[in-house]
Order: C-alpha cells, then sequence, then structure tokens
C-alpha cells in the first residue's frame, strides 16, 4: 500500500498471459488478403456513389466478410488476421510499393513480413483494380511539380500519409462505453432527421451521417459475429473451464460494443473492438487508447465496489488487452519500414495528470498498466506517463521500476510545458489539462482533434547543402539561389541564406501535406472513426474533411543539434575567429572530408556536371563521362582535399558543440530550431487548422541521415543525424544533467507537436531505492526547466553488441528506439549501431 | 567584507551527476593532492599537488588546474534544478580535501550560502583543529576507514593510521555532521573476515555513525597509472567476488550494528 491513496501491490502475472505471448511470437508475421478482396469488391460494385457511400459499404462488406477467429486463452477477442501479429493490405492509399517488393518484404532488415505465393496472387488481382484510383494518385496529382521535386531530392518525405491512412487519433472511447454504437448512431438519426432541406451542404450531411449509421450497424454485426463463434466453440469444448470462458465471450461480444458497458470486463471488450476496428478501416498507425486509466475507471471501480470483480481478474484482462495491442500489426514500403522500424504501430496510452478541472487523477488503474507492462513485457501500448508537480511520487516510483528494466516505457511527459503549448495553439484550458499523447509524443485533446501528427519528416541537414551548392543538389535547381557561399561577408548573410532555403523547403512542405490532405478528403473519408470525435455528427462532416473541432498539421524536423553545431562551427571558425574559409568548408562537405564518396556521391556530382555541360551547350559522350567521374574521383581524395578536410575537422572538435551546458551554443540552438518551427507558424491546412512543428525524428534520423552529405558539425555523409532534440551521438560529454540542461533551453513550447529527448542508461544508474529516487529527481528536474519529453533506454552496451550478433537468443530484448520501444533484433543493423553509439549515461564512482 | 569566494585551489576534476557519494544528485569537485598513497587508488592523478601531464587514450591530458571558488561554484550550481528535487548537492573529494583547507572551507560555505547540501569524501589524516572548523558546513562525512592495524596501514597506504582513528572519533562525538564509515575491500589487504569485523567493531564504538559501506576494489585506475608512467601497484588483482563481499556485509553488520551496504 502507498500512502493509502492507491493500490499499488504488484499483482502476479498468470500463465494465461506468459502463453497469450509464446502463441504470439509462434511465427513470423504475415501478409492476408482478404481485407483487399472484399474491400475491391465493393468498391467495384459502388462506382458511382458518393465516396462517403463507398467508404460505408466498404467497410460493411470487410466486417461482414472478414474471417475471424478466436485465439487460444485469450478472454478479449477480435482480430484482423488469422494468424497472430498478421497484417491487411490497404490498397486505397498505395499499391505501387507492395507490388514492386513482394520478392523482397520476406527477406529485407526492417519488419520483414512472410507471404504466402497465393496471397500474392490474390493481392495481384485485388491491386490492378487500384492503380490510379489511390489517395497517394490523387495526392501526387494536387502538388506542384517543385514540390515532387524536393521529395525526389530528398528535402523531406511526407511518406507516411501519402501512401498510407492518416491513424493519429484518439476517440472517444469513453462515449462508446457509455452509449454504445447503439446510442452513436441514434445521435447520427437524430442529426439526420433535424437536417432541413434549406442547408445547402444538405445532401453532403445525409450522406455522411448515413455512412456513420452505417459503419455502426456494421461494427455491431461484427461483434455478433464473433458472439456466435464464441458459441460454437464453446458448444465443441471439452474443457469445462475453456467453455465457461468462451460463454462468458459470447454474452459480452453480444452485449458490446452496441450497447453501453455494463462491467470492466465488457468495457475491456468494447474498448478493444473500437482499437481493433479503427485499424481495419484505414490503415493509419498511431491509433492512440490515451487516457485509458481514466474512462475505464468508473467501470473498474463500481465492479470493485460491489464486489463483482477482484484486482487480480483485472489485472488479467488488462494484461490481455496489452497482448492483443501486440496482435495488430502492419507492413509498410521498405523505406518506411526503416523509418518506423520494430513493427511499430504506437498506441500510445498514457496514464496519470491532471482532468480538466486540474486536479491529479492518477488512480489504481494507472498502477495496473505499469504492471501490465512488466508482464507482458512487449513494445505496444507505447506507454507514456504524465508528470506534473500534483504527480504522486510513488507512482513515478513504480515508473522507474518499469524504465529499469530495459524495456524503454514509459516515456515521461511534462504537463506544465504541454498544456500552455496547447492552449497557444487554439486549445481551451480545461482540454488542454486532458491531454493524451498521439504515436509518438504528439500532444491532443482525445475525441475532438484531427491532428495530423507525424505529417512529414523534414531534414533541417538538407536547407544548409544548399547554402553551399547555391540551390543546387545533383545537377538540379532545387533551392533559391542565395548566392556563392565564397561572398558571404557575414555570419548573418550566411544565416540569412539558410533562412531562405529554408524557408523554401517547408514551402514545399507545405503544398505536399495539403495535397495529400485533399486527397484524403476526396478519396478516403472515414465514416466509422468520425463517429467517434466531435464534431463530426454535429456538423454533418468527416474528420478527413474538417469535422473535429481541433485540426492541425504537424510535420516534425529533425537534425536539429547538427545543424546547431554546423552554423556555430561556420560562425566561430569563419567569421568570429577567422581560422577557416566558407570555400574550404565547401572543399571539404564536396569531398567528404577528404574521407572518400559513396558511390552514389561520385554518380551524383558527375551526372550534375555532366548536366551542366549539356544544359550550356556542349556534347557529353562516353568519354566526357568518364573524364569527368575520373575528375570527380581525384578530387575527392587528393592529398589537398584530405589534409584540408582533416584540419577543419580538428578545428570543428574544438568549437564547443550543443548538449555540454553551456549556454552560448545551447541558445544559439534554441534560435536555429526556429528557423524551422517559427515559419510553419504561418500556414494553414485544407480542414480549417494550423501547421504546428514538432520535432522528433522518429527512427528516421538514420536512413535519411544516408541521403544527407558531410554536415560542417564534423559530421560525415551517410551518418545519422541527431536524434530528436538530443544532442550529436557522442558530443555530450558531461552527462545527463548537462544534457538535459542543454535541451531545456529549447523552446519545448513552440515545438507544440512535441519534442523528444532520449538519454541512455546503464542499469546501475538506477539500482536500489536511491537510484530510482534520483531518476525521478532528473526526470523532475528537467522538466522544472522546461522540458516536454523525456525517454530512456536501460541497457548496457555489451547486451546490445551481444544481441547483435546472436540475435536468437536476444528475441525479446527491447529498446527505445525514438519515441517507441522496440524488439532490438527486428532492427536493421545501421539502426542497432545507432543506437548502441548514443551517448551511454552511466554512473561514474571515480573514487573508492 | 569575506571575500571568500576568490579563495584559489587546486581540482583536477568536476564530476556531475555522481549518484552514488551522498544523497541525490551530486557534483563532485576533486582536489588535487593526498598525504596516502594507497596502492590501490584509483585517482592516481590526485596524489600529486603539482599539476601533471598524463597520457589518456594516446592524448595528452593536463591534470590539475587553479582555480577560484566562485568558478567551481558556476559550474556546481548549473545542477541546482537536480539538488532540490533529490535533496543533492557539492561533494569535495580528491586527493584529500583537508589539505586544502582553506579553499574547501570557502566551497562548502558557497554551498551552504546557495542552499545545496554538502558532502565530504575523506580519510581525515589531518588535525582536528582543521576538521573540526569545517564540521558545521559539512551535511555527510563519508570517511575511509581502510585498516584498523596501523603498521599494515602504513605498509599499503605510506601512513600510521592512528590520527584518523582518533578523529574518527572526535568527528562523531561532535555531532555536527551525519558520518559514514567507508571501507574499500582490497583482497590482499583487508579482505579478511577478521579485518572487516575490526574495523566494523570500531565502527561499533562511534557514537554517531549512519552507515558503514563496503566498496569493493576495482581496476578502474590502471590505465591512469600508465598515463602517468607508473607501473601499477595492484598487477592483476581482480575484484572481490560478489559472494565474498556478501560474506563480508553480513560481518559488517553483525559487528557494527548500523546499516551497511555494498556500494556507495
Amino acid at each position: 500500500m502507498g500512502l493509502y491513496k492507491y493500490q499499488t501491490e504488484d499483482i502476479p502475472k498468470t500463465e494465461r498471459i506468459t502463453k497469450l505471448v509464446d502463441n504470439l511470437f509462434a511465427k513470423m508475421p504475415e501478409i492476408e488478403s482478404s481485407r483487399a478482396k472484399l474491400i475491391t469488391e465493393s468498391y467495384k460494385a459502388t462506382e458511382n456513389e458518393p465516396i462517403i457511400t463507398r467508404r460505408a459499404k466498404a467497410y460493411k462488406h470487410i466486417l461482414e466478410n472478414i474471417p475471424i477467429v478466436i485465439r487460444d486463452h485469450e478472454l478479449i477477442t477480435g482480430s484482423q488476421t488469422i494468424a497472430p501479429r498478421g497484417c491487411q493490405t490497404y490498397p486505397e492509399f498505395s499499391v505501387e510499393w507492395l507490388e514492386k517488393e513482394y520478392d523482397t518484404v520476406a527477406t529485407r532488415s526492417a519488419d520483414p513480413f512472410y507471404i504466402a505465393p497465393e496471397t500474392v496472387k490474390e493481392l495481384k488481382e485485388a491491386n490492378a483494380y487500384w492503380y490510379g484510383k489511390t489517395t497517394s494518385d490523387l495526392a501526387t496529382a494536387y502538388m506542384e511539380p517543385e514540390t515532387l521535386r524536393s521529395m525526389d531530392h530528398n528535402m523531406f518525405t511526407p511518406g507516411n500519409y501519402f501512401y498510407n491512412g492518416v491513424g493519429h487519433v484518439t476517440v472517444k472511447y469513453e462515449e462508446v462505453l457509455s452509449i454504445g454504437f447503439k446510442g452513436i448512431k441514434k445521435r447520427a438519426q437524430d442529426q439526420l432527421e433535424s437536417l432541413t432541406m434549406a442547408d445547402g451542404d444538405y445532401q453532403k450531411k445525409r450522406s455522411f451521417l448515413k455512412a456513420v449509421i452505417m459503419s455502426c450497424d456494421a461494427t455491431i454485426t461484427y461483434a455478433r459475429r464473433y458472439a456466435k463463434l464464441a458459441l460454437d466453440e464453446a458448444n465443441k469444448c471439452s474443457d469445462e473451464t475453456r467453455k465457461k470462458e468462451l460463454l462468458i465471450i459470447a454474452s459480452n461480444c453480444a452485449r458490446v460494443p452496441e450497447n453501453p458497458a455494463t462491467s470492466f470486463y465488457e468495457a475491456c471488450q468494447s474498448f478493444w473492438f473500437v482499437q481493433q476496428l479503427l485499424q481495419l478501416e484505414s490503415s493509419g498507425h498511431s491509433i492512440s487508447p490515451g487516457r485509458f486509466d481514466q474512462y475505464m475507471y468508473p467501470y473498474y471501480l463500481e465492479d470493485l465496489e460491489k464486489g463483482a470483480i477482484t484486482r487480480e481478474f483485472a489485472q488479467e484482462l488488462i494484461d490481455n488487452i496489452w497482448v492483443k495491442l501486440n496482435d495488430l500489426n502492419k507492413c509498410r514500403d521498405e523505406a518506411s519500414a526503416e523509418g518506423f522500424a520494430g513493427y511499430s504501430l504506437f498506441q500510445n496510452l498514457i496514464v496519470g495528470g491532471q482532468n480538466a478541472a486540474g486536479v491529479d487523477v492518477t488512480n489504481d488503474l494507472s498502477f495496473m498498466a505499469i504492471r501490465a507492462a512488466h508482464h507482458v513485457f512487449l513494445p505496444q501500448p507505447s506507454l507514456s506517463i504524465r508528470v506534473w508537480n500534483g504527480s504522486p511520487q510513488e507512482l513515478l516510483i513504480k515508473a522507474a521500476e518499469l524504465t529499469r528494466t530495459g524495456i524503454g516505457l514509459p516515456a515521461y511527459y511534462n504537463d506544465e510545458i504541454i498544456i500552455p503549448a496547447l492552449q497557444s495553439r487554439g486549445l481551451t484550458l480545461s482540454d488542454a489539462r486532458e491531454y493524451n499523447i498521439i504515436g509518438c509524443v504528439e500532444p491532443q485533446k482525445a475525441g475532438k482533434t484531427e491532428g495530423w501528427h507525424d505529417a512529414a519528416f523534414f531534414n533541417m541537414c538538407r536547407p544548409l547543402e544548399l547554402v553551399f551548392t547555391n540551390g543546387m543538389d545533383k545537377g538540379e535547381q532545387i533551392g533559391p539561389k542565395t548566392g556563392e557561399v565564397e561572398d558571404f561577408k557575414s555570419f548573418n548573410d550566411f544565416y540569412d541564406a539558410y533562412k531562405k532555403q529554408m524557408n523554401y523547403q517547408i514551402e514545399r512542405l507545405v503544398d505536399a501535406d495539403n495535397a495529400i490532405d485533399l486527397a484524403h478528403a476526396n478519396r478516403c473519408p472515414l465514416p466509422f472513426e468520425s463517429s467517434m470525435v466531435d464534431d463530426c455528427i454535429n456538423r454533418g462532416k468527416s474528420l478527413q474533411e474538417g469535422g473535429a473541432i481541433y485540426n492541425f498539421t504537424g510535420p516534425q524536423g529533425f537534425g536539429i543539434a547538427n545543424m546547431a553545431d554546423s552554423l556555430y562551427a561556420i560562425k566561430k571558425l569563419v567569421f568570429d575567429e577567422g581560422k577557416a574559409t566558407l570555400s574550404e568548408f565547401k572543399e571539404a562537405l564536396a569531398t567528404n572530408y577528404g574521407k572518400g564518396l559513396a558511390n552514389e556521391d561520385i554518380a551524383d556530382l558527375t551526372n550534375g556536371v555532366a548536366k551542366g555541360l549539356v544544359e550550356a551547350g556542349k556534347e557529353v559522350g562516353e568519354s566526357e563521362i568518364s573524364a569527368i567521374l575520373k575528375a570527380v574521383v581525384e578530387a575527392a581524395t587528393s592529398e589537398k582535399a584530405k589534409a584540408n578536410g582533416e584540419r577543419l575537422l580538428k578545428l570543428i572538435e574544438e568549437v564547443p558543440k550543443f548538449g555540454n551546458d553551456e549556454d552560448e551554443v545551447d541558445y544559439f540552438a534554441r534560435d536555429v530550431a526556429y528557423t524551422y518551427t517559427k515559419p510553419l507558424l504561418k500556414y494553414h491546412n485544407p480542414r480549417g487548422g494550423i501547421y504546428q512543428a514538432g520535432l522528433y525524428p522518429v527512427s528516421a534520423n538514420v536512413p535519411l541521415g544516408k541521403q544527407t552529405g558531410a554536415t560542417p558539425d564534423g559530421r560525415l555523409a551517410h551518418t545519422p543525424v541527431a536524434d530528436g532534440v538530443s544532442p550529436s551521438a557522442g558530443a555530450d560529454v558531461h552527462g545527463p544533467t548537462a544534457a538535459a540542461n542543454s535541451v531545456s533551453k529549447l523552446d519545448h513550447g513552440i515545438a507544440s507537436n512535441g519534442t523528444l529527448f532520449n538519454q541512455k542508461f546503464h542499469p546501475t544508474a538506477l539500482s536500489g531505492k536511491n537510484g530510482l529516487e534520483n531518476f525521478v529527481g532528473l526526470v523532475r528536474a528537467y522538466f522544472d526547466q522546461g522540458g516536454s519529453h523525456m525517454q530512456f533506454n536501460v541497457v548496457d552496451r555489451d547486451t546490445l553488441i551481444a544481441a547483435q550478433k546472436d540475435p536468437d537468443k536476444y528475441r525479446s530484448l527491447v529498446v527505445r528506439v525514438a519515441g517507441y520501444s522496440a524488439l532490438f533484433t527486428t532492427l536493421s543493423k545501421s539502426l542497432q549501431d545507432d543506437i548502441i553509439k548514443r551517448t551511454e549515461q552511466s554512473t561514474y564512482n571515480p573514487t573508492m | 567584507m569575506d571575500n571568500y569566494l576568490q579563495t584559489k585551489g587546486r581540482i583536477f576534476d568536476i564530476q556531475r551527476y555522481s549518484i552514488h557519494d551522498g544523497t541525490g544528485i551530486r557534483t563532485i569537485v576533486f582536489l588535487k593532492g593526498c598525504h596516502l598513497r594507497c596502492r590501490w587508488c584509483c585517482n592516481p592523478e590526485s596524489q600529486e599537488y603539482e599539476i601533471q601531464n598524463m597520457t589518456i587514450g594516446g592524448k595528452d591530458k593536463i591534470v590539475g588546474e587553479d582555480v577560484t571558488v566562485e568558478e567551481v561554484m558556476k559550474t556546481v550550481m548549473k545542477d541546482l534544478p537536480y539538488y532540490k528535487r533529490t535533496n543533492g548537492g557539492l561533494t569535495l573529494s580528491g586527493g584529500e580535501f583537508l589539505n586544502q583547507p582553506e579553499f574547501a572551507l570557502a566551497l562548502l560555505r558557497a554551498a551552504k550560502a546557495n542552499g545545496i547540501t554538502t558532502a565530504v569524501e575523506t580519510t581525515s589524516n589531518a588535525d582536528f583543529k582543521v576538521i573540526e572548523k569545517m564540521l558545521p558546513y559539512i551535511d555527510q562525512y563519508l570517511m575511509d576507514i581502510k585498516h584498523m592495524d596501523s603498521n599494515k596501514h602504513e605498509k599499503f597506504t605510506q601512513s600510521k593510521n592512528e590520527l584518523l582513528i582518533e578523529n574518527a572519533m572526535k568527528i562523531s562525538k561532535s555531532g555536527l555532521t551525519e558520518l559514514s564509515i567507508r571501507v574499500p575491500v582490497v583482497p590482499g589487504f583487508n579482505d579478511t573476515p577478521e579485518e572487516i569485523r575490526a574495523i566494523a567493531r570500531y565502527t561499533k564504538t562511534l557514537p554517531n555513525v549512519k552507515r558503514m559501506h563496503l566498496l569493493p576494489y576495482h581496476n578502474f585506475g590502471y590505465d591512469k597509472y600508465i598515463g602517468l608512467g607508473r607501473d601499477y601497484p595492484m598487477g592483476s588483482v581482480p575484484s572481490p567476488s560478489n559472494e565474498k563481499m556478501n560474506e563480508l556485509l553480513e560481518i559488517a553488520k553483525q559487528e557494527s550494528l548500523v546499516e551497511c551496504q555494498i556500494g556507495g
């Protein structure tokens, strides 16, 4: 017992949970084709109908016909696929990538999926229908050519929503629990009845509300199919215990989610259907359960008080949900798979924090959620903890105990920064106080927001490359002409050029995101999801068309630390101290500090020169090309290039770096972050909302780093860029408090779509009661200084290296990647290396 | 006005985020110079007062820097938010902080003036008059007792132990600070049950002792000896095993009757 307010004793894990987890990992995840077949059938039959009607009919067709299964031993039921951890495909968003990757999807390094030859055949048949009909196709048509060119040149990538559904939402689970889909349907019916022909949008609203009603019915039908299956299985079951369980499952599925939940168990089943079906309707990830401990609590409390449930059984149900969250899966294209590595769905579930009135509402379920993570010990859900001055210490200590296991959970969030940040974006105080986290680190108000968090990865390093080339990349003019770098007379000239390059690419990014946004509204409005977000029903409008109360677009920038260190190095070495010139830097970057170029760079440079010659009217044949090639290779590896590169690297090493608690460079970094966060604020999205920046990379800092040339902070070409707002790997040498102080000097409030700060600890740093208390103190003190988010990897380096060598022995090793946890052995080698390299903040005891 | 912030002293390192030497998250300031020459010392660069060159990782490093209290406190106070949340603060270590009494006292006073807690790690091999002046400014006093046999003590540290044994009693009797006794457990020197028992028994006679720590020997200092051009005095002696440490911990508990733990 804690301070007599909470039940905090740990409840033991049951055998059932062990079995459920074992079954989950019995074989490799598999792609199934049933959804693709069904949606294609439906679409073919509805071609002349309004899109919202087509979506509802397709949803209904899928739910009535998709094969269903009740997994052995489970208490909560509902699965997307027959095989555990399998995935369906979503051809309405994109098909090209899968058509190209059938042969490699099982063998690729990041997130491989088995695919049966029969499935390939069926998917090919289905996909053939979708060419030219996907959101991706339409988005491309909406974009300006310059935007497509910027994307080709890897200035940013909106891959997430360009190829997939949006997801990134938390719906009103509490409303489903309290009124059921029967109640939601009634709301839609009432609204439908109140429509008048005087309304110019009558037809649109009517179609939408009918689509909502159809989706509610389809959902109820789906649950009843499970009820029937459970009953059938119960009748066949010879094990009396299991038979009883199946009968209860049957009765639960017959009641919910159609009706209000009358028990905690029913609430769990109802929650699960919503969570699962949101992901069957569209392929979006980061569909986040949000404040599970809040909306589930009334059902738990009531059952507990009337003696209808034991804490042990409630824990087992929660554990079962945790297992189910890991049963959902998604296959992405190969490049995106690297960016989101680890089969992660980012279903963020948050506990603790304040209610709308500003009172701390930590409860027993908050503790049981943490316990469930211990029991299940898998990456999902992405567990988060809200921290504020009113947070009970015992909750944070329990959280720290989970952190100590090395699972990379939970992530810690600071109410004191996030609430005002959300208010500054137009949320009411009471809505802001009830925020939860979407996906990795993105705060929003559940049931009222279409946040489009995670709208793109913007690589802040690429515009700096363009400053050195006057806007040219691989022989094409990609950015504005900001002048030859040798001509800049002051640091401000240089910095202005960077800002111009940034602004231009930011504008391209907005064009890309808004084009995709429109494509989703036009081609994939989601009636089921929209039925659970305000104010879609009242407005008669889907989420995708602006039905939500709060609308945002949140693309995330990354590489802050690299840009801060780079620009600071230029300022110091070139302009303040005169130790180097910009042309020396230009040469060093072009030759990768004389360390040799990758083949792709050589090809790009050669093409660039050849193209220039052609444009200048010169004839370029094979012999010219080989001469250029030779010159390029020689220039990059010449003694002069090597000497210049080495000299500069030495000078750069001496320049202070972000992450060491030195005010000058840290506040400089704050200003550099503004080059991304501020310009975004002026843009609007088609749903009537504004743009807001995030500063976090998911795991894209590795693959996108590969697309980035050398940078003036001494980073070599194609190596990872810095992770989130964290200092560059190895640049922070004064320990975790110094790094945290530096990071806290950034403006976390303006990056209201979230910032991500990763620290890696050796387990000894959290050993014993003192270790936990000091750890909690570290989190609190970072938050006292204005930090927004903090997460931790607690593993020793040797363990990671051993796991890399012998993955079979470390299948269950979970690490924090960036905003989420993943099984270490499922990550690509380069991402594994990056995680190993991130500064290990171990404890240090130099004296005896 | 008393300008103690300008007092100068010689340090060789400042280590932030130290969580094993005193309460909470602390910053350790390492003062240079020590009378003892413990064979197992893992900071050989701390022993000489003179500024030295040490080669670490192929690079030369100047060890030792003359700084004012104000300069040191600028770094120490950077972690104020962490001290506040964990009751942490400044720890003086070394070397032997008592070898620079004026500087050390000024540092301790500055810490107190800034509202943070103070701790010291020391052998207390100094005139009690020097120690006495500091005590009102020291919240936690972590004192080494390495061996009860003065001759063996001298053999391994080049110093007799009578003075420090006597100081331990005086410090403890003063009641001015929270005293903990720390014992480096060094194979071949003091790792027998009898030797630990002797220290624990003496600890029992001290009137105010918070805790007894057994700190297992490690060889992390090896590279530094080489970097200073010295031989490593401990050769290839391994760290004491966990079983051994647990066995000694039990003895310490039984004999000292105070709280005992392995590690800081």
